[in-house]
């Protein structure tokens, strides 16, 4: 049996709001099916199931809010003993009650609104000392206060194996989060959620780069010289498969930093995405390093609008490993971003404009990019992150290679 | 285990005079009517017969003027214990108690001890309105230079005069009109009692009822009742309300994370004020709920029944209250 659980779309997410199951029980489910659409602050996110087996029994209803982490179906797999499945199967889920990484997260703690927790000082002290979330606790004291009960609970709570699904999904109903929609003001608060952690807490250096586009340019012109309009290549492929290959050789850069470096295997690009409405979702383009400059393009023609309609796969919010934030067409020259938590880098693309352009003691005027890193200097030294700008540099002056 | 007697509030005060007089010949009592009269409470009833007028004096209605003869008395080396018949009383003597008993240890450079006893009969009675029936027992725990001390238990009234006595500073022993009447069993040997500490009189693990004087016995019955209910009540009887025994409190709070202090004194400025800002200070982060207090209503006593039973804490009202601190 294969307990499926909320997953975790991002850093900042604590909790998601299952809005529709997409499987009927009894259904057999195979790998990469969506099985349910979830509505967190940055929309509704398709999600997607990465076992097989038969859809065995819902533990969480429609309409429901529930914390990362809640077991929302078991999937019959065929085999008695109790598997955890998770979204992005290699990621330890969190449970319900979560201990937190971070001392500072505790003391600065505030519910989405601002809203200061009531909690007493002796339960404050043990849910400091055993790293518990205080957030997402319900209190039981006087007005509704914390008290050490509660605690004591949730200890147990993160410490007891889960022996008993459904129990377990009951329980979680008790945890009260407070509800909120993909509102441009939910959405507000888990970009500044997750900005505040980044700038609280990644030591970040920047570097520059004066990159030369105009390879880049006329083989971008040249491929699309045959091509019906909608099938045209718009540079930022070009820039983002650029990236992949510079990642490839560069892994440090292509890492996520908890409590140490981790390198990732696969090389998923998040790409900035401005939303009309207020705030930014990034979604990640798979293995961008595996696919060609067309495949790219394609990826970002279909990633766009779903991401402007909240129509999101979960594997795509959840899995990047590093970030492109790209200012495009009559916007700034540079842009200097912070890094999306666990990632440890993001690059940032200026506008492409016409400059003066010395080379080999020539002045031309030649379109331009001025190319930012920003990376996370207890992963990497300024060493590694100029050798990725020099890396991008060659990529770009080589566009046939790509 | 030694044997346990029934006694009643008022004898056990009475035998713990009889006892130091009897032992120490510089003792001698003196209180409006005292002598004759047999004590405005009979506590000294008989005594005078015993003694002789030298030693159980009448004075007369002047408690200033007898208060400081006291302490003149006490300064020449004798050991007088002054009875003012109620706390109410007592402000007449606050100049003497306060600008000389307590001060003068201080203002002759350690020279000069005052070792003077003054009893005073507290609290409500038997419907004596308000000027008989006042708790001040923060006036003077307020007051540097002194030693107060709260009569709660019969044990305390056997043998915290005894203990008193031979402090070499002024004390103030506050005795409670209400129980004078009241029986209960203490060991046949009883005497002195420790009078730096207070006492953990019951133990529990849910809260701590901090109380003194006429509280104690209202916590305790409480306290019973509660323990039939599943909830384990630690009764504290704080007994010196100056120098205060914090140690014994905060101990306890720090293990029961909860507490309430129960006194029929008025709540403004009051020891369960102290009692409070010491938790705060000391044991904030021991703290599973706010401290919360049960004190007299701040009105003068009044003399009807049922306004004078509603103006002070009663077993109802601590019942009341634990409940809804540990059941929100």
């Amino acid at each position: 049996m294969i307990k499926f659980q909320m997953p975790n779309l991002g850093a900042d997410m604590e909790a998601g709001t299952l809005v529709e199951w997409r499987k009927q029980l009894g259904e057999f489910l195979h790998r990469g099916d969506i099985i349910a659409d979830v509505e967190t602050q940055k929309g509704l996110i398709e999600i997607e199931v990465f076992e097989e087996g038969t859809l065995e029994k819902f533990l969480v209803k429609e309409g429901e809010k529930v914390p990362v982490g809640t077991v929302l179906a078991l999937i019959n797999d065929g085999k008695s003993e109790v598997t955890e499945s998770t979204v992005s199967g290699e990621e330890i889920q969190k449970p319900e009650i979560h201990p937190i990484e971070d001392r500072k997260e505790i003391v600065h703690e505030n519910t989405e609104l601002g809203e200061r927790i009531k909690i007493s000082p002796l339960a404050r002290k043990i849910a400091e000392e055993n790293r518990i979330d205080i957030s997402l606790l319900k209190g039981t004291g006087p007005e509704g206060s914390i008290v050490k009960k509660d605690i004591e609970k949730a200890i147990s709570e993160v410490k007891k194996p889960i022996k008993d699904a459904e129990k377990e999904a009951d329980k979680t109903k008790e945890i009260s989060v407070k509800p909120s929609g993909p509102t441009s003001d939910a959405m507000r608060m888990a970009v500044a959620a997750a900005m505040s952690k980044s700038n609280r807490e990644i030591p970040h250096y920047y570097l520059e780069k004066r990159m030369d586009m105009s390879k880049a340019m006329d083989w971008v012109k040249e491929a699309n010289k045959d091509r019906p309009v909608q099938n045209r290549l718009l540079p930022v492929a070009v820039l983002i498969k650029a990236v992949a290959k510079a990642l490839d050789e560069v892994p440090d850069l292509n890492a996520t930093w908890e409590n140490g470096l981790h390198r990732k295997n696969e090389i998923n690009i998040g790409f900035v995405i401005s939303l009309r409405s207020g705030g930014i979702v990034v979604p990640a383009i798979l293995q961008s390093d595996s696919k060609t400059v067309d495949e790219i393009m394609e990826t970002i023609n279909d990633i766009i609008p779903r991401a402007r309609a909240f129509k999101l796969r979960s594997s795509e919010l959840s899995q990047s490993t590093f970030t492109i934030t790209n200012i495009g067409e009559g916007g700034a020259d540079k842009v200097f971003g912070l890094i999306y938590p666990p990632q440890v880098g993001i690059v940032g693309f200026g506008e492409i404009s016409e400059q003066p352009f010395a080379e080999e003691g020539m002045l031309g005027i030649r379109p331009v990019v001025d190319v930012t890193l920003a990376a996370d200097h207890r992963a990497t030294d300024g060493l590694i992150g100029s050798r990725f700008l020099a890396a991008l540099n060659r990529h770009l002056q080589n566009p046939e290679e790509l | 285990m030694s044997e346990m007697i029934k006694i009643t509030y008022r004898e056990a005060i009475k035998q713990a005079i009889r006892d130091v007089m009897q032992n120490d010949e510089r003792v001698f009592l003196m209180g409006e009517d005292v002598g004759n009269y047999g004590g405005a409470f009979a506590v000294s009833k008989g005594l005078l017969k015993e003694f002789g007028s030298d030693r159980i004096m009448d004075v007369p209605l002047s408690e200033s003027g007898f208060t400081g003869a006291g302490i003149g008395a006490a300064l020449a080396g004798m050991r007088p214990i002054v009875e003012v018949m109620t706390v109410n009383f007592s402000l007449l003597a606050m100049d003497q108690i306060v600008n000389n008993a307590s001060t003068l240890l201080h203002m002759s450079g350690g020279q000069l001890n005052v070792p003077l006893v003054i009893r005073m009969g507290c609290g409500i009675g038997r419907q004596l309105a308000a000027q008989h029936s006042h708790s001040w027992e923060p006036f003077f725990a307020h007051v540097p230079g002194l030693i107060v001390l709260s009569v709660g238990t019969h044990e305390d009234a056997r043998g915290m005069l005894i203990s008193a006595m031979q402090s070499l500073d002024p004390v103030i022993l506050f005795e409670y009109t209400f129980m004078l009447n009241l029986e209960k069993e203490i060991p046949a040997d009883s005497g002195t009692v420790e009078i730096k500490k207070a006492k953990v009189l019951r133990e529990g693990n849910d809260i701590s009822l901090i109380t003194y004087g006429a509280g104690v016995y209202k916590c305790l019955e409480a306290a019973e009742v509660l323990g039939q209910e599943g909830i384990e009540v630690e009764v504290i009887d704080l007994r010196v309300l100056r120098p205060m025994d914090e140690e014994t409190f905060l101990t306890s709070v720090k293990k029961t994370h909860r507490a309430l202090v129960v006194e029929e004194a008025w709540k403004s400025v009051s020891i369960s004020s102290e009692v409070v800002s010491r938790i705060m200070e000391k044991a904030f982060f021991d703290l599973d709920a706010p401290v919360e207090r049960l004190c007299g209503v701040e009105v003068p006593i009044p003399y009807p029944k049922h306004l004078e039973d509603a103006s002070i804490p009663q077993v109802s009202d601590i019942l009341e209250k634990v409940n809804k601190m540990l059941k929100p």
